[in-house]
Order: structure tokens, then sequence, then C-alpha cells
């Protein structure tokens, strides 16, 4: 049997809806016989009645919906169409979502699915990858699965979580990823995964990049350089002491994500290297980001946009010169 | 299923409520206003940080909606609701306490003014963000529907302001689509800030959006006591009884400004001689006395009542320490392991 990242969500809502009667799923087109734009909710309306509810085309009105249900004791799923449109409920998700225990003391456990990140032909609005956004602002944590088995014990553990949790998952990964079996338990939330032991530099990674990483690595352990890939997992919490623990091991940093590269997540880390750990360092840190431009429709276009295996490969050469 | 202005206004007069019912409404108009006087004195003095937010000429519409609901019922009240607030149940000193920052009221210093709530009570939190509640509301009415609860309603208070925005009109439109138990309250106030209607929204009356909305609709007077309490009650009744999504829509003028740090002199001389620009409270009162529904003495026992609450819980709160930055946990979510250790 082997089961793909897509499959491994979905199996994660089943376990999910059956075993606690709080959660359920609300989105666009999650429900009837279509399970989802991209079949992620398959025939969970069916198996779990009134449970996975079709919503109107209103990312506000369905975060909103959610927030309120999420503080009278039920466990909420939000299905974003696509990560992009949930701009549209920023306000729910930031001002509401966001401050709600601060401001209340009243946690607000609601999970947003994110379907986030390019693929061939899906331009502007179909592509984008928003966890820089919402790690930006407190109160939320922001997880960011980049393998099968994280995909399902993390989707299960956001649930889980008393507090709102945007749940970034990949769209390439949806079918490219498989794996034999679903584990029965991951890594603890926050805690980041050394996805390749390496002693020359460090490529710090989250979501679908760690698999651009990992081609990487092994291209150059060809050469004879051994690279450490750090698999961030959750970008907030962000994993500081592991990344600090690595460059202490290898004194070199490159941070590599699909976001666009004003700020987010390759920054943050940075920057924390930087102030907690510049000492471990023996060459600046470098990042490779997506262009600061909105994402192109044309492939040949697209694959120079998002950060790809020859770009990191080219920073990574780079660095291991200096 | 749409009931006009007219119809709603010749329904209401013929049945007045009863007595007991209109007099515990004006006790509480009369704390709401007592209460918020003396906040804004407060606040003229500099003993209030940030801004005073008043409902004045507003009170009999906002009573309404707090003394119609039962426990177990959620309300969502906006920024000029203190008398349905206090109607519903909020205790007085969690106003002192929010508009002082005390560390003892429900929003610790964290958050101010009218930005309050105690959601597990069923008293949501407003935003700033207007409209955002509505569907805040649907979503708990779902929940509660899903446990299987019984015989409750939400009630949503939204101003004209605030009915133009998306997140407002994604939020009717989600509640009649949830078909929950809801009635929105919408007090045109005739001013957004500093904005009149005629820039605000541009279809004839906003009680006709109730049936593209897929809600039953009402005008009412905002002014007349008895009316609100009537159509207001109405209105929750139906929708305790299973009838769609329920819309009242009171007229009244905003007799303040946005807040106290608002003069308000773009309010013009005309709009001010219009009927709906009547104080609610000072109806009431003419009604009280005109009916003889309650003497000279028990109105003047029933305002020392009030200041001596208001200053009872302005006095708690005076008395109570306000937030210490160095004690302060700062830690925005519940999961205190995972918290992020950004500096």
């Amino acid at each position: 049997m082997s089961i793909t990242y897509l499959e491994a969500i979905r199996e994660a809502q089943a376990k999910l809806l059956r075993d606690d009667e709080r959660v359920f799923i609300y989105g666009q087109d999650v429900g009837g016989t279509f399970g989802g734009a991209f079949k992620a909710t398959k025939g969970l309306a069916k198996e779990f009645p009134g449970r996975v509810l079709n919503t109107p085309i209103s990312e506000d009105a369905m975060v909103g919906t959610a927030i309120g249900a999420a503080i009278n004791g039920m466990r909420p799923i939000v299905e974003m169409q696509f990560a992009d449109f949930s701009s549209t409920a920023l306000n729910q998700i930031l001002n509401n979502a966001g401050t709600h225990y601060w401001r209340t003391n009243v946690p607000v456990p609601i999970t947003v699915r994110l379907p986030s990140g390019g693929t061939k032909g899906s331009g502007p609005f179909h592509s984008q990858s928003m966890e820089s956004i919402y790690a930006h602002y407190p109160g939320l944590i922001v997880m960011t699965p980049a393998t099968v088995e994280d995909a399902y014990t993390m989707l299960i553990e956001a649930v889980a979580i008393d507090d709102p949790v945007v749940y970034c998952e990949h769209k390439y990964l949806y079918y490219h990823l498989k794996a034999e079996k679903l584990p029965t338990e991951g890594l603890p939330t926050g805690k980041a995964r050394i996805a390749r032991e390496g002693r020359d530099l460090t490529i710090v990674t989250y979501s679908a990049m760690l698999h651009e990483a990992l081609t990487v690595a092994e291209e150059f352990a060809a050469e004879g350089f051994e690279i450490e890939v750090v698999d961030l997992r959750t970008v907030k919490p962000l994993d500081t002491d592991t990344v600090l623990a690595s460059v202490a091991r290898t004194g070199r940093l490159l941070c590599v994500g699909e976001s666009f590269p004003w700020g987010g997540a390759n920054a943050e880390v940075i920057s924390r290297v930087t102030t907690e750990g510049f000492h471990l360092l023996d060459a600046a840190p470098q990042r490779v980001n997506a262009k600061d431009t909105p994402i192109p429709y044309h492939p040949n276009l697209w694959s120079a946009h998002r950060p790809n295996a020859k770009a990191v490969a080219a920073k990574a050469r780079q660095l291991l010169r200096e | 299923m749409l009931q006009t202005a007219s119809r709603s206004k010749k329904s209401a007069s013929k049945k007045a409520p009863p007595r007991d019912r209109f007099l515990e409404a004006f006790r509480w108009m009369l704390l709401a206003r007592t209460l918020e006087e003396k906040l804004v004195s407060l606040y003229r003095g500099g003993a209030i940080t940030g801004g005073v937010y008043i409902g004045k000429g507003q009170e009999a519409v906002s009573v309404a909606c707090g003394l119609v609901l039962k426990k177990g019922d959620i309300f969502a009240p906006l920024i000029r609701d203190q008398a349905g607030r206090s109607a519903f149940g909020e205790p007085l000193v969690d106003v002192a306490r929010t508009y002082l920052g005390s560390r003892q009221g429900p929003m610790r210093g964290r958050d101010g003014n009218i930005h309050r709530g105690r959601p597990l009570d069923d008293q949501l939190a407003m935003i700033s963000h207007l409209g955002a509640m509505v569907s805040v509301t649907v979503g708990a009415l779902m929940a509660k529907r899903s446990k299987g609860e019984k015989n409750f309603i939400g009630l949503s208070c939204i101003g004209e302001g605030g009915m133009q925005t998306g997140a407002f009109h994604e939020g009717m439109n989600i509640a009649a689509v949830e078909q929950v138990p809801l009635v929105v309250v919408a007090t045109n106030n005739h001013y957004a800030y500093s904005t009149p209607n005629d820039r605000e929204f541009a279809c004839a009356d906003l009680v006709d959006r109730a049936k593209g909305y897929g809600f039953e609709g009402y005008s009412i007077d905002g002014t007349d006591l008895s009316t609100c309490l009537d159509v207001i009650g109405g209105a929750v009744k139906r929708a305790r009884a299973g009838r769609p999504p329920q819309l009242v829509v009171a007229s009244v003028l905003r007799l303040s400004g946005h807040g106290e740090h608002d003069d308000a002199s773009y309010v013009t001389d005309e709009i001010k001689r219009e009927p709906f620009a009547q104080d609610c409270l000072k109806r009431a009162e003419k009604l009280i006395v005109d009916l003889n529904l309650a003497d000279a003495e028990t109105m003047k026992s029933w305002r020392a009542d009030a200041a001596a609450k208001v200053d009872e819980a302005l006095t708690t709160a005076q008395k109570e320490a306000a937030p210490n930055a160095d004690e302060e946990d700062w830690c925005a979510i519940s999961t205190r392991e995972l918290a992020d250790q950004a500096e």
C-alpha cells in the first residue's frame, strides 16, 4: 500500500471526524459527492452526515462562523479552496481568532487549511504561500508539513491544539509525495526535524522546498560536500534551538522558502541566527525565495520565479566557496 | 414575508408591552445614560485613556435587545449597546474596569472601552472591524444546535455604517443559508462617524435588504421604547419559533459624537428636527409621566439608585491596580509551550 500526501490529509480528517464529535469541516465544495477542489474531503460528507458542510464563497464568514463555533465548544476545520483566497478572511483570522485569547482569555481552537504553493500554470491567484503573513501576526500557530507523515500527524495535532492553527498544505506535494503507511505519532509540534545530516552547510527549509533542498544535498554529496537539511515543520513557533545547533555544526546557513522575498520565514531564521549565533557563522547567511513579483502563469516564467533545486544549488555553491 | 415599515408601526401601536416590562427597560436605559454621562466626565477629566463611545439616543433599541434575550441566548452587542449589555447581565463593574484598565476586569487592560465581553457567558466580545461579529454569532448558534441545545437564539447588533461592510453581507447570507435562529438589529443613527446616509448607501430603505438575504425584515422608530420592545421582542419570538432569521432596522439619531473626542459639528440642524432625532429616554419618561406609570418620587429614587450603582462600580474599579507591564506574561496563545521565542 502507498498513500499520498493528499490522502494523508483526507485520512487525518476522517480520523478526526470519527474520534471527536466536536469536529466539523466547513468550506467551499467540501461536501456532497464532490469532496473539495482537490478531493481532500472526498467521501467524508457521506460517511459523516451533517459534519462536512459546503459554504457560500464567503471566506470571511466561513472563518467567522468557525470562530463562533469554536468558542462554543466545537473544533472546526475550515478548508480554503486555495491559500490565496484566505486573504479575504484575513480580518477574521488575524483580528478575531488571533486576538481572542489574549483579549478575553478564551482560546479559539480552529484549524484553517490552506492549499498552498505553486503548481504549473496556476498563475498569480492560485499559487501563493502565505505562511509568513500568518506567522507575522500574534496568536496563531503556523504549520507547514513537508512529508506525508507530517501532513497526517500535524493535522491531527492542529485540531487538538486549543489555539488557532493555520495549516499550510502544499498542492505540489498532494500527488507527488507518497509513503508506505501512516504513522501513529509524529514529532511534537514546534520541533524541527533534521531531514539529512551534514557538516558543511545547513539548509533551513519547510514545505515543498524541503524536497528541492534534499535533491541539492544529494547532488553535493557526490562532490564530497555534506549538507545538513533542517525541516522546520512549523514556521511558528520557530525551532531556533535546532537551527542554531545545526549552524554550530556547519558554520554556514542557507534558508529556502517559496514565499515572496520581503520579510518572512527565511528572513526570520537569518535574523535569529545572526542575533543569537553570530559567532557560529563562517560566512554571511543566504536565502532563496520566490521573486518579488506576482506569480506568473506560463511555465517558462513560473519555473524561474519559483525557487528550485538549481537556484538552491547555485546559492549553496557560492556559500561553500566563502 | 417582508413586513413594511408602515405595517410594523401599525401593529406596534396596537400592542404596547406590559407596564412592568416598560418600566424595567426604562430603568436599564436610565442606568446606561447615567453611567455614560459619568464616563464622559471622567474622559474629559483625563481619567480614561483612549476613547469613550456612548449610546445616547440608542438606548431604547439597545435595551430591547438585551431584555428580550434569555439565559443561554447569544448576544453580540456593538459600540452603542450599554443599555442592552446591562439588561443582558453584564455587571456594571465590567464596564468600569474595562474603561479604567483594571487588571480585574474581563479584558485586564489588554483591550478597552466597548471592546469587551465574556464569551463563555454568551456575551461575545466585539472587534472594531464592523460586520465581523454576525458570522461569529452564526457559528455560536451552529455549535449550540450541534450540541443538541434547544430554544436558544442569537442577537447580533449592527449600525447602518457596519451594514455596508463585506463581512456583514457575508454574515447575513451565511446565517440564512444555515437557517440559524438569529436576529440582527440594525440601528440607523444616520451617521457613520461623520458620513451621512446619502454617502453610505443608495437603496430606498435598508430593511428592503432583508428579502435579499433571506431574512424577514421590520422597520421601527427606534426612539419609541414600546415599539422597540414589541417589534424586537416579536422578532426574537419568531426566531425562537423556527422562522427564518430576522432583521430589524431602527431609525434614530446619534445624540453624541462618534466618540467623545468628536464634537459632531457635522450633524445638521435640519436632521436634528426629524422625528427620529428625539431622545428615546425623554420620550419614555414622558410616557411614564403622562400615563402615570410611576410617580415623581419613584422616578427620583430610580435616578438615585442608578447614580449609586454607577458610583459603586467606578469607585471599585478606581481602587484596583492598573496592569503592570513587568508582570504581564506577553503570551498570545493558551498553549504556552508553543509560544514562539521571538523578541
